[in-house]
């Protein structure tokens, strides 16, 4: 039987790699607005930031991989609804990988806080605190961020139902390894 | 005596006084709208500005004799402005402000002199949450127009007056250097 073809080995390693980054983030996120004011509270802050700030950086290379290298084709069972359904999720996710830490960035500019990545770089401020839109960008950032759960969770569906219920070997296009 | 030299001894007093109120005048006239205090420090690096939005300033200068001027600051420590409404909240507690039992924080003038590049070297008494440390630090003084404008930063460690106390004592997460940067505009 013919190997069933895989994404890239960037592709690869950069989807688990970002998908495990994406988690902390979230869950960091969340806890940390609702802790009470600490040093703790504000170390969850710098490292969320950082976090999201890492995500991006991975996230251009791995649009940059994606569009250099062909997707491996679905498998023959997929009609045509379910394929743009796939496609239609992918690329919204994409446009969310790069939003959420975008807005998040943005948020924190406009409160006056720039990002010291790591600690040791001040990253561009690329715009002046603002009170005004600084409620808006933070809604946005939480938005955005519950779309992104949901679709989350629809991608983490469909690759369970390919797998257990179409068993269709879908899954093996991401998986590690040879 | 007639009407008309009344008119004219009145307006020669008239003349007298305005010639004279520079010198009589020496306390000078905060301008609270164009005057700030700021404040930068960093938080894990990042560099955080703030102000005191309230303060009150009486200053005694005299451009002929500026080693007899006087300057009193008092800031309204509950008007500390960091950008956010839960961090305003967090400075007035017990473990930075203390603004219930310090609601002041100030400055005194011991002595003012010449200093280098026509500035002055202004040192005094800074009070914060019940602590009184003497500082000394340059101050520019300018004239702008009919105001008159004094410039300068004083860096501080936050530790000295005990501004961050028990989890936050920790200088890696809130560092101790603070700066405190002041533009007072006075009219006459």
């Amino acid at each position: 039987m013919a190997a069933t073809q895989k994404y890239s080995n960037v592709s690869i390693a950069l989807h688990w790699l970002i998908a495990v980054l994406i988690i902390i983030a979230f869950i960091m996120g969340n806890v940390m607005v609702d802790m009470r004011m600490s040093p703790t509270k504000l170390q969850y802050f710098a490292y969320h930031k950082w976090l999201g700030v890492t995500v991006l950086g991975f996230v251009a290379v791995r649009l940059i991989s994606r569009l250099m290298s062909k997707a491996p084709p679905y498998p023959e069972n997929m009609g045509k609804l379910q394929t743009q359904l796939a496609n239609g999720t992918h690329i919204l996710l994409y446009v969310l990988m790069f939003a959420v830490p975008l807005s998040g960035y943005f948020y924190t500019l406009a409160a006056g806080y720039p990002v010291v990545y790591l600690g040791l770089f001040e990253l561009p401020v690329l715009i002046a605190p603002n009170p005004e839109i600084k409620g808006t960008l933070k809604e946005l950032h939480e938005i955005l961020n519950n779309v992104m759960f949901v679709l989350v969770l629809l991608h983490i569906a469909a690759a369970l139902k390919h797998h257990f219920y179409d068993k269709d070997g879908l899954l093996h296009r991401m998986r590690p390894g040879r | 005596m007639s009407t008309y030299s009344m008119k004219k001894i009145a307006a020669s007093a008239a003349a007298i006084l305005v010639i004279a109120s520079p010198a009589i005048a020496a306390a000078l006239k905060l301008d609270n709208a164009k005057s700030t205090v700021n404040i930068t420090f960093k938080q894990m690096n990042v560099p955080v500005d703030a102000k005191f939005k309230k303060f009150a300033a009486s200053i005694d200068y005299d451009s002929a004799k500026p080693e007899a001027s006087k300057a009193t600051v008092d800031i309204d420590v509950a008007s500390f402005d960091l950008g956010d409404a839960e961090y305003n909240k967090e400075v007035l507690k017990k473990e930075w402000f203390n603004a219930a039992a310090f609601p002041k924080a100030s400055f005194v003038s011991t002595s003012m002199k010449a200093g280098a590049s026509g500035k002055l070297d202004v040192t005094g008494k800074l009070s914060i949450k019940g602590k009184t440390v003497d500082v000394s630090f340059p101050l520019s003084v300018k004239k702008e127009g009919n105001n008159q404008v004094f410039d300068g930063s004083l860096p501080i460690k936050r530790l000295t007056f005990n501004i961050g106390e028990g989890e936050w004592k920790d200088t890696g997460m809130v560092a101790d250097e603070v700066q405190i940067k002041f533009h007072v505009v006075t009219t006459p």
